[in-house]
């Protein structure tokens, strides 16, 4: 089938603004387009950085300039991003809020835009939202303090704590790693920086929540969590975008610190709006008998780029990566994980699930590395892909390099569609053909959803519903 | 208003061939009728007509769910306005439990925001689940998803007895079932008999008339309905064969 009659499926409609969240906007604080030494000046001088962080924005500034965009293997797409064009910071200029009352209502609306119930929003008590590149809304709940929790945004924990700080930032992810992960250290505001202590078990989930809101606005949020030996962290990150026509860049650099013992569970939902570029790094350390785990659901967006990583560096370390992703007409989602053995012992899964709809795009692309010293080590990767339409794309490129004797490496991979009788089948019960087709995709990542929280489960649940709606006519 | 299923000079192709050649039938409700007839005579294409499966072109004649035209209308329309399908190959439906299905086909039937009570809910489907000898572990399970045969039917059943359609047409439901399987689906079938619902079976073998009493018989060659009458026709079709009613669809 020819490229022009995949595009031209007549059948299969998106609601544009389904989802699509947009309110007035009032920066007191606004770098302007283009990104020069002057811009990261300006930045430093908003956010009071201190100097060794203005060198870093400004040494990360000459590495994005020199690397070139990762075009030879992947997408094409990245070259239609016009780099000049952005606004690099944006502030609301406002100190961060403590109380709920505080809360800006139009955040409070997208709360309830994504019907989450009136019970959950009190219980997000422990949250850390941000609006734009500042956090609006910043409450630890009490009792995490106590136990000598910290949650802050990313700007207080470099200037509060800097000898937790300094000593991990940018050592899981260097600035060279990539020109997004460059493009982040140069430009960053917002995101978190926690640190648990050893032995604390945080018993509820710590939450974010990140929104875009104003047109050709890039947002860089830096994030940063430590959890020392023994102690146990569940955060989550759920992001939803206002809808805009033209391009909008998001690049994240989020790296994670599990200490001997220590366990560490990150989870993303997110929604974004479908002109926007994602393109994040996601990495964690995890030290001697430790566990890291990513769990990742990538929904809208134009491309995603983004490879949740592990590096297992202590004996008996495990990393996990369970991911999701939808890609709806005219999106491409390339997402997969990666997971470098480092020490005996170590044990990785990955578990990723994608959906491609109408000529939407899903790709999983995978790294897992044992070199040939190590003894013991253990990968299971599983990767399944649900076709809506023939026309849909799935691509898998897993690269499983396994050497020296004694460890062992599983890949299971699955390709299957939702066929016209099976739609039928559930039409015939009394299903609309949307309602239809969104059990069907409900039911291909349920055994996966299952594991996550349940409000993100839910949460999930009604993109998916909002997603498959808008794609049949 | 009229209470029947009716059939008038259905005429329907499937990539340009016409399978069924002006066919006849009334279905009054609390009544069940049986449709016999060879491979190939065209009894499951007159089951998917009915129900609306979108390979299927209907080229000539009606059918009248209670006095009203159905034809033109989405398959899920259909079934809401109550017309159930047995299917003789229900699909798989990976990961989505029989308790989320059949809550998800009831509340398609309410309006918004009445969805149905759980407990409630529940309480009917054991109930059903009790009629039809079914393990309480089965709605756990995701729908016909590594189901026996006997398995699928039992489950084919159990949903036409949640719905309580006011039409029900069961395509070869004794197809792939040993006796056992076949007397606790048949059981299930004649518990749903009433005043309230029309039943129309359609099979191959005499046997499962044995089981399902009909009310009626109909003989049915080569797209067309050749020949109806009591119940007994089904035991002189069993001893005569299909030979000398294809004679008769031949004068």
């Amino acid at each position: 089938m020819s490229e022009a009659t995949t595009l031209e499926k007549p059948d299969l409609k998106i609601d544009q603004d389904e989802g699509n969240f947009s309110y007035p906007e009032d920066y007191a604080f606004d770098a302007g387009t283009g990104l020069t030494e002057k811009t990261i000046d300006y930045i430093c001088e908003v956010k009071e950085d201190p100097d060794w962080v203005r060198e870093f924005r400004k040494k990360a500034l000459r590495i994005f300039r020199e690397k070139p965009l990762p075009t030879h293997w992947a997408s094409k797409d990245l070259e239609n991003i016009h780099f000049d064009d952005f606004r690099y910071y944006l502030s609301k200029g406002a100190k961060p809020k403590r109380t709920w009352d505080e809360v800006p209502d139009d955040v409070k609306r997208t709360f309830e835009r994504l019907g989450i119930p009136e019970k959950e929003r009190a219980f997000l008590a422990g949250v850390e939202a941000q609006f734009d590149s500042e956090a609006a809304y910043s409450n630890i709940k009490k009792a995490v303090a106590e136990q000598g929790v910290i949650f802050v945004g990313s700007r207080e924990g470099l200037k509060e704590h800097p000898e937790i700080f300094r000593k991990w930032f940018g050592k899981v992810i260097p600035t060279a790693d990539n020109k997004f992960s460059a493009l982040n250290s140069a430009v960053f505001s917002g995101g978190s920086f926690i640190y648990v202590p050893k032995g604390v078990k945080v018993k509820h989930p710590l939450q974010a929540y990140f929104r875009i809101n104003a047109e050709n606005f890039g947002q860089f949020e830096r994030t940063l969590i430590i959890v020392d030996e023994g102690a146990e962290l569940t955060y989550m990150e759920g992001c939803t975008a206002p809808k805009f026509d033209s391009v909008t860049l998001h690049s994240a650099v989020v790296e994670l610190v599990a200490m001997k013992g220590a366990k560490l569970q990150y989870i993303t939902v997110q929604n974004w709006s479908p002109n926007v570029f994602n393109l994040v790094t996601k990495r964690g350390l995890a030290h001697e008998e430790s566990e890291i785990k990513w769990i990742d659901c990538n929904i809208g967006s134009r491309l995603t780029m983004k490879y949740p990583g592990v590096i297992l560096k202590g004996r008996k370390a495990r990393g996990e990566v369970l991911s999701i992703a939808l890609a709806n007409n005219g999106q491409h989602q390339d997402t997969g994980a990666k997971m470098i053995h480092a020490a005996d012992e170590t044990t990785s899964n990955i578990i990723s699930k994608s959906i491609s709809i109408g000529s939407g795009r899903a790709t999983y692309r995978g790294l897992v590395h044992i070199p040939r010293h190590l003894k013991g080590c253990k990968n299971n990767t599983e990767c399944d892909a649900l076709l809506i339409n023939t026309e849909s794309r799935t691509d898998t490129y897993p690269a499983i390099v396994t050497r020296g004797e004694g460890n062992s490496v599983q890949h299971e991979a699955s390709v299957s569609k939702v066929s016209a009788e099976q739609i039928f089948y559930m039409q015939q019960r009394g299903l609309s053909e949307g309602q239809a087709m969104s059990l069907s995709v409900n039911g291909f990542v349920n055994e996966l959803v299952r594991q996550f929280p349940m409000e993100y489960s839910v949460e999930l649940k009604r993109l998916i519903d909002l997603e498959m709606e808008g794609s049949v006519g | 208003m009229k209470s029947t299923l009716e059939i008038k000079g259905l005429k329907a192709a499937i990539n340009g061939t016409e399978i069924l050649h002006g066919l006849n039938l009334t279905v009054p409700k609390g009544e069940v009728h049986a449709i016999m007839g060879k491979n190939g005579s065209g009894k499951s294409t007159l089951a998917k007509v009915m129900a609306g499966h979108p390979d299927y072109e209907v080229t000539g004649g009606d059918v009248l769910l209670d006095g009203k035209t159905i034809l033109g209308l989405d398959p899920d329309v259909r079934a809401r306005e109550g017309l159930f399908l047995a299917f003789q190959y229900p699909s798989e439906i990976p990961g989505v439990t029989i308790a989320n299905f059949m809550r998800a086909a009831l509340n398609a039937r309410r309006p918004e925001g009445q969805e149905v009570d759980a407990v409630e809910y529940y309480n009917e489907l054991y109930k059903k689940m009790d009629l039809l000898k079914i393990d309480r572990s089965f709605t756990s399970r995701a729908v016909n998803d590594g189901f026996s045969g006997g398995e699928k039917k039992k489950n084919e059943i159990l949903q036409m007895a949640m719905l309580e359609p006011k039409y029900a047409v069961l395509d070869e439901t004794d197809s792939g079932l040993d006796i056992d399987a076949l007397k606790i689906v048949s059981h299930g079938v004649n518990s749903l008999r009433g005043p309230k619902m029309g039943i129309l079976v359609i099979t191959h073998y005499q046997r499962l008339l044995d089981y399902i009493v009909p009310d009626v018989v109909h003989v049915m060659v080569d797209g067309r309905i050749v020949k109806s009458g009591p119940k007994e026709l089904a035991l002189e079709m069993e001893k005569k064969g299909y030979d000398w009613v294809e004679n008769l669809a031949t004068v």
